[in-house]
């Protein structure tokens, strides 16, 4: 066991865990926030991203005693953020849902991605989205949340 | 169950069923449904008492003018917590901005009143509950224009209602909310006049989901997420081989695992026995179990053999099995030249559902009663299993529904194999509440999969190019066999192995159809579209094989073939010849249509898409669906099961979109070796056009999956030449 100072969207949390506990498992059970999902524990299915200092990061590979000084932001709180909002409203306004398990994952990594590519073409959302699975299949109106979003930002 | 779904405005509740309406502690009205004669004894000997909600109500209306729907079903994405409120607040003329909808606990009163088990499957929900809850909703309306038009000296003919609102002949009006007293001492109506089509204010429009904001910014708990005092996770490992057991086990390394609380062997599915880990949290449990040192006695078990099977299954396919038709002349395939004459045959393996979230069941076992929380499809047979292994009448067992992150048929199991476990470990750990979690890697590797089949076929070609003679024989596992639903299998042939080619639409004079049935150690289950998933595939690549060698375009050859009575099946390949026209006549080099058309519990869907090879992969550049479900309750809904329904029914054609065994044991282990489709591999875009319809409304769950990789084949087959009769798609 060893304890960890981590800053999780903008606070400052301590946890006490085996330095091998995934991020996710740290988010989810010792600090109660289970928005970010658990989907295969392999980096398969992109369920379990938040953002490790702006990047898209897969929580569930990622050891806790990795993560350091640097911020972690979770579907949580990125409804904070100006790109957040608009990808959850356009979210909701394209009724992209339906089981919505793997969606806090959708939509952590295409925030991400209209961070760093405001105007993306198919290609660029293929790209960014393509590594993350929606078992209920929702990808195609994700595209067009993605495009909605981009133009409210 | 009497209550019927026919069209007609006026209906009459069956002696069975009787509604009670009563108010809340809060000043609520409460409107109840009982359904057998125990809770009718109940109801007469206790009058006046208070209901306990939930769990018999299906309307509350609350002070503040929240009206609380219960939903009779699981919601796990296909939009049915939204769909069956936005029903009954139709009739009832309920504000929806004020509508809350709730999933409703394991009781009697939430069966489906069509199937007499609490369930979802076979699209069922909205078909078999639809005309349950205008009911209720008209009947609630009607108590509350009845209290109105007591309080203003009217008659209820004079009165109106609007948006949660009864307006009266002289300006009068009241929110329901202030009527809900008056309302609740008011007898149920046993019959009340139904809206027409033309007067839905909510059905038939496109309603956004109820639960969007709550997925979007990960405040809804699913069953997974579930955190209760002093709980604990278990994970279990599970025998290689179904079945086997443990003949010995060291924990010593497990136990190490800081967290780790106790380490015990469990009875699994199958006669198995499995080691369940104990601890504080997820990952001190996988980390323990990960470091189990088991030794598995498989003496007796069979160890199943993808490759011996299939020699198996091609051996068996050469003879009739258990018959499902047998019309016109069976011998008139026999003798046929060649040239005039199709043998097909298809092998289809096994598929995992892999739902996104997880399979888990927490359960709390007090000695004398438990509590279970589960996204469960089949809340009957759960709760009644839960029971039992605990020892316990399930009057005293509380079972809550959990919202479910997917399903696909996998959390129908009629053995409660997953419900069973946890409730093993919660007996062992009295008083703790247990949540049990399959990893990815128990559910790839865990059995309950679609089951593999062969097909063989036989096309006798006539003359005019149309199927003089048909003789199929599939080969594959029951899913019924052995369970609870057996009793409807007859003449030994389950009827879910050969739904989609015994019940073809096609018009085939000389056709048979039989089935053989091999026990296998495999546990098999429904997978969305169930038998629909390879009999479509055959058909559909079949027909069109057909229509190529009749030098027929495709659409005019399945037209030609269908019964006239496929009026369905003919709407909806009529609405997608013309939708779909203008961007089928400007395909860009090297691409291809591919057109299927394939009717499944009771909705019909014909769908075309445009197709080229890509890294030797299908590339689907665009999918046109049109579907005949009947009344479309919410179109939206429909549109998003058909546009992602399609990238699920992709599952099939994944390189690596298959279940194989070798020696007893599964070959896949998680998303890396069993993948399912990403976005480049679903359709980039899809446009659903849904067929005008005031007709019953059939399911929309289901009927997405089937039509989508046969069209697609069909493409293919157009750019490579290639007959395409394997699944997966290893190579193109």
């Amino acid at each position: 066991m060893a304890t960890y100072q981590l800053n999780v969207n903008g606070e400052r949390r301590e946890v006490t865990v085996d330095p091998s506990t995934p991020l996710l498992w740290v988010l989810r059970e010792d600090l109660k926030m289970t928005g970010t999902k658990y989907g295969c524990g392999v980096s398969a299915c992109g369920a379990c991203t938040v953002h490790v200092a702006g990047v898209a990061t897969r929580s569930c590979m990622l050891p806790v005693s990795l993560v350091g000084e640097r911020p972690v932001v979770t579907i949580e709180a990125i409804g904070r953020d100006p790109v957040g909002r608009a990808v959850q409203d356009a979210w909701v306004e394209k009724d992209v849902v339906q089981c919505g398990y793997c969606q806090s994952g959708q939509i952590m990594c295409a925030v991400a991605l209209l961070k760093h590519m405001p105007k993306p073409t198919d290609a660029n959302i293929e790209e960014s989205m393509g590594a993350n699975i929606c078992r209920c299949g929702t990808y195609v109106r994700i595209r067009e949340a993605i495009k909605s979003a981009a133009q409210r930002i | 169950m009497p209550v019927t779904t026919t069209n007609a405005n006026d209906l009459t509740l069956s002696r069975r069923n009787f509604l009670r309406a009563s108010a809340t502690a809060a000043g609520g009205l409460l409107l109840a449904l009982y359904l057998d004669s125990h809770s009718a004894a109940r109801e007469q000997s206790q009058p006046s008492a208070p209901k306990i909600y939930p769990p018999d109500a299906f309307v509350e209306i609350r002070p503040d003018g929240k009206i609380v729907i219960q939903v009779n079903r699981l919601e796990f994405g296909q939009g049915v917590q939204t769909a069956l409120p936005m029903i009954l607040a139709d009739e009832m003329d309920a504000d929806w901005s004020q509508v809350v909808a709730e999933l409703a606990p394991a009781a009697d009163v939430y069966k489906d009143p069509i199937r007499g088990i609490q369930m979802v499957g076979g699209s069922g929900s909205i078909a078999n509950s639809f005309q349950q809850y205008r009911e209720l909703g008209a009947k609630t309306r009607a108590m509350l224009i009845a209290a109105a038009a007591e309080r203003w000296g009217v008659t209820p003919q004079q009165c109106r209602t609007e948006q949660s609102v009864v307006h009266g002949p002289n300006s009068q009006s009241a929110k329901y909310a202030e009527l809900v007293s008056e309302a609740a001492r008011k007898t149920v109506p046993t019959s009340v006049r139904l809206k027409s089509p033309s007067e839905f204010r909510l059905v038939g429009k496109g309603v956004r989901r109820l639960d969007s904001r709550p997925k979007c910014d990960g405040s809804l708990k699913f069953g997974l997420d579930l955190d209760l005092p002093k709980m604990k996770v278990a994970v279990v490992a599970h025998p290689p081989v179904f079945g086997a057991k443990v003949k010995s086990f060291d924990d010593k390394e497990a136990r190490g695992v800081e967290g780790v609380r106790e380490v015990f062997e469990i009875p699994v599915a199958r006669g198995g026995t499995g080691v369940a880990v104990v601890s504080d949290k997820f990952w001190p449990a996988k980390q323990g179990r990960d470091r189990l040192k088991i030794e598995w006695d498989t003496s007796g078990v069979e160890r199943a053999h993808s490759s011996q099977l299939w020699t198996k299954y091609k051996e068996l396919a050469r003879t009739t099995g258990n018959v499902a038709v047998a019309r016109g002349d069976a011998r008139a395939i026999e003798g046929v030249a060649g040239s005039n004459r199709i043998l097909a045959e298809y092998e289809f393996p096994y598929l995992a559902h892999t739902p996104m979230e997880p399979l888990n069941t927490t359960v709390r076992f007090d000695g004398d009663r438990a509590e279970v929380w589960v996204g469960s499809q089949f809340q009957t047979l759960d709760h009644t299993a839960v029971a039992d292994v605990l020892g316990l009448k399930p009057e005293t067992v509380t079972f809550h529904t959990e919202m479910a992150g997917g399903g696909f048929g996998r959390r129908a199991t009629a053995d409660s194999h997953v419900q069973r476990e946890a409730a093993e470990v919660a007996k062992h750990m009295r008083a703790i509440p247990i949540k049990l979690v399959w990893t990815r890697e128990d559910d790839v590797r865990g059995g309950y999969y679609r089951p593999m089949h062969l097909h063989r076929v036989e096309v006798r070609i006539g003359a005019d190019g149309l199927p003089a003679a048909w003789r199929h024989v599939i080969v594959g596992q029951s899913l019924l066999a052995g369970t609870p639903f057996a009793a409807s299998m007859k003449d030994n042939l389950d009827r879910t192995t050969v739904e989609g080619v015994s019940d073809t639409h096609y018009a085939i004079a000389n056709f048979h159809v039989s089935a053989h049935h091999p026990e296998v150690n495999v546990p098999v289950l429904w997978w969305r579209s169930v038998g629909h998933t390879h009999t479509a595939f055959v058909m559909e690549t079949l027909v069109d094989e057909l229509a190529v060698r009749a030098r027929m375009d495709p659409f005019a050859y399945r037209r030609k073939l269908l019964k006239p009575e496929a009026r369905k099946l003919r709407a909806a390949l009529d609405l997608l010849e013309a939708r779909s026209a203008a961007w089928r006549r400007r395909l860009p080099k090297h691409h291809a249509v591919g057109i299927a058309c394939h009717e499944a519990f009771g909705t019909g869907v014909a769908c075309a898409v445009e197709v080229s090879v890509e890294n030797k992969r299908p590339r689907i550049h665009r999918a046109t669906v049109a579907v005949d479900c009947g009344l479309a309750v919410n179109p939206l809904t429909v549109e998003s099961q058909f546009q992602a329904g399609v990238a699920f029914g992709l599952s099939q054609l994944m390189a690596k979109g298959a279940i194989t065994l070798r020696d007893g044991m599964v070959e896949q282990r998680n998303f890396d070796s069993y993948v399912p489709p990403y976005m480049p591999d679903a359709p980039v875009a899809v446009d659903v056009h849904i067929v005008p319809s005031t007709e019953a409304p059939s399911g929309c769950g289901e009927p997405p999956v089937p039509v989508i990789s046969p069209a697609v084949v069909n493409a293919l087959t157009k750019l490579t030449g290639k007959r395409y009769r394997s699944l997966p798609l290893v190579a193109v």
